[in-house]
């Protein structure tokens, strides 16, 4: 198990490596100056050059590559340009609400659906396996920040059972999690129906299989066949599925965090959007690829602890 | 004493082509202590025979009359959890495919903690006794094994496991339904030997489901002849080979690879094929293939006695 984590956190070295390198070559081919969009119109050609050479833009491109990603690594993201205060201080700051709306919202998604599609693949076939098809598509139909926007009104505006906006006081746990039920809602609801359409799908094969057959020639309570025998098996793939709409939940949170007016990554990345503050548009989007990254190495994790032929394949 | 008795069984699936006759009149006993096979080509309702007789028929199929007697039970009418409570201590199973028989993700240990739920032993107590068992199935270093997955075992020792954990249950009856298929001949030859010398240990009865002849010889005591949904032919072995009474036996011997006295490019065939069971042909099931057909084939055979313990479906059995 520890020579299988060791690989995959060496495979997620590279990943991150090979998406600076992508996200580099995306600043560098887009059209404009950076230096004269940071210093405005108004600039001398030799303020810009000043900044040019401050920047390192006069390198060779593979020493700009070399000095973004070595400074990367190490934590440097350059400085943000409204306030001048370092990036990855700022990013750092909102990290923690975003992370606790995408593991919110995957609680949501986990705890509902796993039951849902277990449910349906038991009653294969009657009136509670149509309901929860027909359910499952409604919620992967409907987008996110409608989610959040009627959760808003009906949950906080009209039924006035939960905070509208923000976050909780900092300190009060219990607070927090008050403020984090609707948008992690709104995050995890499509993925209820994802996550119930998959477990159903891989527990109906897994339930075919020829040591399903085994357990019930032994005479096995139905339950310890359904959920030791089965489940095991049959949520390998949702787990999988999860690390990889981890990424799907990253864009959600964005607009979860504008609708509840919450701090956070998504909320930080859309006033910087809107303010032209590059390096931190750039600084943003590098943490959250290593988030979901690391997301994905500890949902690849967990499937190696509950498979053991995974583990051994390592 | 007998400990399954089948009688007059017949099983039915509804399909979307129609009922479809799957077993029709199956009558045959298993005796204590003896190891019955079963014998018949693909598609001739052995699967289907041991799902009936475990109450695991398909949600379509069912049981539309006949007995099957275990015990003094009647297994054709006892509810699911009835049954359910049978499999495992006095009815066990053995299947075909080794490599999917146990589960991949709960180790050798813990699946044989579980079968043995039923029981008060300790949890130390019950992983003894699948040790033990292990041991007996020559599994080398049997402790260490229960902490292993069936993954990191060949295919001949999982199925040496998996005969491990249907023995442990010391059952009444053991079906083994064509345990040594998936093996290579050397494998094979062991597996059956384990497999002897474990019956005569614990004492139980075997239905030994199979279509290798020469296997059958080798292990069974009587010999149940399977086509299409009904039992052609059943006796002692030595009757039934030596003395097969119905033509498709005759010409299953004739087949078989082992029996072959002559170098020949082309092994024998029975020609034609199994009929279409949603639509069974009037009068005998082999008539159409069978070489010695006469006119009285078109009515259905009954069962004739060709001498006492072994009875032919044909009417050919009873000029003999």
């Amino acid at each position: 198990m520890l020579s299988y984590s060791i690989k995959r956190l060496g495979l997620a070295v590279v990943i991150v490596s090979v998406a600076m390198l992508m996200l580099f070559s995306m600043i560098y081919l887009i059209p404009g100056d950076p230096a004269a969009v940071a210093l405005g119109p108004r600039a001398t050609e030799a303020m810009r050059e000043a900044l040019r050479v401050k920047m390192g833009l006069d390198q060779p491109i593979w020493v700009q590559f070399w000095n973004f990603f070595i400074n990367a690594w190490q934590g440097d993201l350059g400085n943000e340009v409204l306030s001048d205060r370092p990036v990855a201080t700022v990013v750092l700051e909102q990290l923690p609400y975003t992370i606790a709306l995408i593991l919110g919202g995957i609680s949501w998604s986990v705890a509902l659906g796993i039951p849902l599609g277990c449910w349906a693949a038991v009653k294969r076939g009657s009136w509670a396996d149509r309901l929860v098809g027909v359910l499952s598509v409604a919620v992967i139909a409907v987008p996110s920040f409608v989610v959040a926007i009627y959760a808003l009104l009906v949950f906080a505006v009209t039924l006035q059972w939960l905070p509208a906006i923000g976050a909780g006081e900092p300190g009060d746990l219990g607070d927090q999690l008050v403020h984090l039920l609707l948008p992690s809602l709104a995050v995890g609801l499509g993925w209820v129906g994802y996550i119930a359409r998959m477990v159903r799908a891989s527990m109906l094969e897994v339930l075919e299989a020829q040591h399903i057959r085994t357990a019930r020639a032994f005479g096995l309570p139905d339950r310890m066949i359904t959920y030791r025998y089965a489940l095991t098996i049959a949520i390998l793939p949702t787990v999988t599925l999860l690390g990889v709409g981890i990424g799907q939940m990253l864009s959600s949170a964005v607009f979860a965090e504008i609708v509840f007016a919450r701090p956070g990554v998504g909320k930080l990345v859309y006033d910087a959007i809107l303010t032209r503050n590059y390096p931190l548009v750039t600084g943003t989007v590098l943490v959250t690829t290593v988030i979901f990254v690391l997301l994905n190495l500890v949902a690849d994790l967990i499937v190696g602890a509950l498979d053991p032929r995974v583990r051994s394949r390592f | 004493m007998t400990v399954l008795a089948i009688e007059n069984l017949n099983v039915v699936f509804a399909t979307e082509g129609g009922d479809l006759h799957a077993l029709r009149d199956v009558s045959f006993k298993v005796p204590e202590q003896r190891i019955v096979g079963i014998v018949g080509e693909s598609g001739c309702g052995k699967s289907t025979l041991i799902n009936a007789i475990l109450g695991l028929l398909a949600e379509n199929g069912r049981i539309a009359s006949g007995s099957i007697s275990f015990e003094g039970e009647d297994l054709a009418h006892l509810d699911d959890k009835a049954i359910q409570d049978l499999r495992g201590p006095r009815l066990s199973t053995v299947f075909q495919d080794p490599m999917g028989a146990l589960n991949p993700v709960i180790s050798v240990g813990r699946q044989m903690r579980n079968i043995q739920y039923r029981s008060d032993l300790a949890r130390a107590e019950k992983d003894a006794r699948s040790i033990d068992m292990l041991r007996q199935v020559r599994i080398p270093d049997a402790a260490q094994a229960l902490k292993r997955y069936p993954h990191e075992f060949s295919g001949g020792m999982k199925q040496r496991i998996a005969i491990a954990m249907a023995l442990m249950m010391e059952p009444a009856l053991l079906i083994a339904d064509e345990p040594t298929t998936a093996l290579d001949a050397t494998l094979e030859v062991t597996t059956i030997e384990l497999l002897k010398d474990l019956q005569a240990e614990i004492g139980c009865s075997v239905l030994f489901i199979s279509h290798h002849l020469g296997v059958i010889a080798e292990l069974c005591d009587d010999v149940v002849v399977m086509y299409a949904g009904e039992v052609v032919e059943r006796g002692s072995t030595r009757q039934v080979f030596g003395n097969p009474s119905h033509p498709y036996t005759a010409r299953l011997l004739d087949c078989d690879p082992a029996r072959q006295s002559e170098r020949t490019r082309q092994l024998p065939t029975i020609p034609g094929e199994l009929p279409d069971l949603r639509r069974r042909p009037e009068g005998c099931i082999f008539a159409a293939r069978c070489d010695r057909r006469m006119d009285v084939c078109a009515a259905i055979p009954p069962d004739i006695e060709v001498v006492p313990g072994h009875v032919a479906r044909c009417f050919l059995a009873e000029s003999q």
